[in-house]
């Protein structure tokens, strides 16, 4: 089966900064990833590159066997990122916002599925709501909903719960497993170790542009029999 | 297609939501330009043989559409970009052309409203003649684009606002302004008319103001044959740029 997503050697420089050292990874079909690592480890530059946002100085990205470059369109409308800034355009509402970004996805009449998203993500009360109206962690609702209106097999959460309160994280993690559950391929970075663990059947750590463990979560919570998935990480930072 | 209508219907919404300010604005300070120039030298001059404010008229139209395409495309997409939003047309599958196609035909739209505005508001002041109207048409669209394509270079450039503002002012203002909308370049110093060839506005205003009198400084195939070129110059230069994803694409 081909992997949801293939990184084969990708090297990534800004100036004199190594950005990522030859990172090579494979997620299969289906699988709930994490992938972790402390700031400036290389998590959003690697999500960037899968994304076509960043172009690598060597290696390539491939979703479900497209070329991110080469073959961007299919490999961009397999795949759904909700991003780590809490960005957004102040001149629609979020109907408008869906409707628009569903549009940029070639889909038009997807009313249905957005209606579905936004009962989903306890946003249908605001609905007609503009942006800028709107709580941090409501837009942080809207962004997952801008990620999922194309249906994409792979979905990438870049923390997608950064200042979000409880209530929305256990919804968002429900309907994100609900997805998982149903086919889509997950990868996600979180500084929330203990979400990871509890998502995550497998999970890299990374450090300094560089992937320094990866192995599914069970067998890296066993190299620390009785410790949590925050001691694992501790201890690989130090070495 | 889907992907170009969308971007091109979102692009045409953001201004339309704030007409006030992006096409209410620009026909006030175009009234205001022809009620002061207008009332001070109607009196004393006239050029191409007609009085002044109807000579100024058909300038301030063309100076509009190109100063509001520009700010059209440049404004969005350093909002866009400085705000982060850009991310949400940068993720999906729009091709460049069809990115390129849809902020540079909705800079015209907001570029040709404006400038249809003002020739509305301003019929009440001068007594206008279309001579030609193809030739009104084609400038009118071939300028817009022109300056819409700059736009996105400028948005595109820029990182901070004071580089797209020093963009427009330094560079847009004074080719829009210098260009002849409020004189004929005959009324210049030779050296000064020398200089006016130099400046690819000068042909948009005097080929588009020719299709009201039928009189211009330069043949208007001349003037059509210039924009045209330049039109498509910045337009290959700006496919380009996004294919390559400059300052889009790390």
């Amino acid at each position: 089966m081909v992997p949801a997503v293939s990184i084969d050697n990708v090297v990534k420089h800004f100036g004199a900064l190594q950005a990522l050292a030859g990172v090579s990874l494979e997620i299969a079909q289906g699988e709930f990833f994490g992938l972790l690592g402390p700031n400036g480890a290389g998590k959003t530059t690697l999500i960037s590159g899968l994304a076509g946002l960043m172009r690598p100085d060597s290696g390539s990205f491939r979703v479900l066997g497209h070329d991110v470059t080469r073959d961007f369109r299919q490999a961009r409308r397999l795949l759904g990122v909700v991003p780590q800034e809490l960005v957004f355009d102040p001149f629609f509402n979020v109907r408008e916002t869906l409707r628009i970004q569903s549009g940029y996805f070639g889909i038009r009449r997807n009313d249905d599925w957005i209606d579905e998203i936004l009962a989903n993500l306890d946003l249908t009360a605001k609905a007609e709501v503009n942006m800028r109206r709107l709580s941090g962690g409501m837009k942080r609702r809207v962004l997952v909903a801008q990620a999922l209106v194309h249906k994409p097999p792979v979905i990438v959460l870049d923390e997608p719960t950064a200042g979000v309160d409880v209530e929305l994280r256990q919804g968002l993690w429900q309907f994100v497993r609900r997805l998982n559950g149903e086919g889509h391929t997950i990868i996600l970075t979180t500084h929330y170790l203990e979400e990871a663990e509890s998502l995550c059947g497998r999970i890299a750590l990374m450090k300094q542009g560089r992937v320094i463990a990866l192995d599914t979560t069970a067998n890296l919570m066993a190299a620390h029999p009785g410790g949590t998935l925050e001691d694992v990480f501790v201890r690989a930072m130090k070495q | 297609m889907i992907g170009f209508w969308t971007l091109f219907y979102k692009e045409l919404l953001r201004f339309w939501k704030v007409a006030f300010q992006t096409i209410g604005a620009p026909v006030l300070t175009a009234l205001l330009y022809l009620l002061i120039f207008g009332h001070v030298l109607d009196e004393h001059v006239r050029v191409h043989g007609v009085r002044y404010t109807a000579f100024l008229v058909p300038g301030l139209v063309m100076m509009q559409v190109l100063q509001n395409a520009f700010a059209n495309s440049s404004s969005s997409l350093i909002q866009a970009k400085i705000t982060g939003s850009i991310v949400f047309v940068l993720l999906p599958p729009i091709p460049y052309g069809a990115f390129f196609a849809a902020y540079v035909l909705a800079a015209l739209a907001r570029g040709l409203m404006v400038g249809l505005g003002v020739l509305l508001a301003t019929l009440w002041f001068a007594d206008l003649a279309v001579v030609a109207p193809l030739w009104i048409i084609a400038f009118a669209i071939l300028g817009g684009g022109l300056f819409g394509a700059l736009g996105m270079i400028a948005g595109i450039w820029s990182e901070k606002f004071d580089q797209l503002a020093g963009f427009q002012n330094f560079l847009i203002m004074p080719l829009t302004m210098l260009s002849g909308v409020f004189y004929s370049i005959h009324s210049l110093p030779s050296f000064w008319q020398q200089v006016s060839h130099y400046n690819p506005v000068f042909y948009m205003i005097d080929g588009f103001r020719y299709g009201f009198f039928g009189a211009s400084d330069v043949a208007p195939e001349t003037s059509l044959a210039v924009v045209a070129a330049c039109f498509a110059a910045v337009s290959l230069l700006t496919l380009g740029l996004l294919k390559r994803g400059w300052k889009l694409r790390n």
